[in-house]
């Protein structure tokens, strides 16, 4: 499966968290799925979807999903040590792990070749670390939101895009309605 | 006047609630008074643009952020202020430690120094620069600027604010 596949597997799941969501053809994408609310898009800033989504879900107590990428998660390897550190165990990050940067032409990442963002993860500390396979996503996602417990799921999966229409949305109208769905 | 005290105080009576911190000599009674105060939720970042994420999500869990960095991070976070912070309209205080200024040792300070400012103007964020321990009065005031206009906001404060370097 390629990401947008995995995404519209996985919407019924997300339209119930909170939802922040990587720059590029992940946003769009999950955008052009299954629009909500609930979904915070990142239109830029590469990388900080997992720092968003750690701020988010310690600063209140709904279930928060970060959906970003091994090559976002490459950006910002220093999170992952922030994460292991302040435990939020209403917080799942899920990095869809294709081995490639796929919003600029699929060049490869270096978690496509050596680098194993799973045993990155645990050598920062992070406790619970789930790798799955593209088809047993929306399972894994689901168990880790039931478990109550942090957890950082890599999810290896086949490189590949659909076309899709950029977000067109304002930026401010995407944060305020965002906001009114966390307070809700 | 205990500066690091009236600076934590000043956060904690504006509901600033959340604080990432990257350290800085200068900064380090600050972050230490942050980190021990219970209204306070002291969380350190590795680097500036991860620690403005953070303070985005804060944000929008409904929490006040603030962050503590170095000048030498401007250089950092650029592409943040102006692709998250600033588009999506989210207030931050910024307070940050402005090294290669007057009595400072280190020669290689300046060179982000020099920039700094003009840095700040480019990104059109307002800055305000505390340089005598007077200055701190008006923290306050600053704080409820940053959080009625929804801007990232610059506080500058160089060594002599901080009292300086001993004898270096």
């Amino acid at each position: 499966m390629i990401r947008s596949e995995i995404l519209r597997d996985i919407a019924p799941i997300l339209r119930e968290h909170l939802v922040v969501c990587n720059i590029g053809l992940p946003s769009q994408e999950l955008h052009m799925i299954d629009d909500q609310p609930s979904n915070f898009y990142m239109l830029g800033t590469m990388g900080l979807a997992s720092s968003i989504g750690l701020g988010l879900a310690l600063s209140q107590s709904k279930t928060v999903i970060s959906i970003d990428g091994d090559g976002s998660v490459l950006t910002n390897l220093g999170t992952l040590p922030t994460i292991a550190n302040n435990v939020a165990d209403n917080y799942i990050l899920l990095i869809i792990d294709n081995g490639s940067y796929g919003s600029t032409g699929d060049q490869p990442t270096y978690a496509g070749k050596k680098t194993r963002l799973e045993k990155v993860a645990e050598a920062c500390g992070c406790e619970n670390v789930v790798v799955c396979r593209d088809v047993d996503t929306g399972r894994v996602l689901q168990a880790a939101i039931d478990s109550k417990k942090m957890t950082v799921i890599v999810c290896k999966c086949d490189s590949g895009n659909v076309k899709v229409p950029v977000i067109t949305m304002d930026p401010v109208v995407i944060r305020d309605r965002f906001m009114k769905a966390v307070s809700a | 006047m205990n500066i690091d005290k009236k600076i934590t105080d000043d956060l904690v009576v504006n509901d600033i609630s959340f604080v990432t911190t990257v350290p800085c000599k200068q900064l380090a009674g600050v972050i230490k008074e942050v980190e021990a105060r219970d209204e306070i939720f002291h969380i350190p970042s590795n680097k500036e643009d991860e620690g403005m994420g953070l303070c985005a999500g804060a944000y929008m869990g409904g929490k006040r952020p603030a962050i503590i960095m170095q000048n030498t991070a401007i250089g950092v976070t650029i592409n943040t202020l102006a692709t998250l912070i600033q588009y999506y309209r989210m207030p931050l205080p910024m307070i940050i430690s402005y090294r290669g200024e007057l009595r400072e040792p280190v020669a290689c300070q300046v060179e982000m120094a020099v920039h700094t400012k003009a840095l700040l103007a480019e990104m059109k964020i307002p800055t305000y620069h505390f340089h005598h321990q007077s200055d701190v009065a008006e923290f306050d005031a600053i704080l409820k600027y940053t959080f009625m206009c929804n801007k990232p906001v610059a506080i500058l404060t160089d060594a002599n604010f901080w009292g300086g370097y001993g004898d270096q």
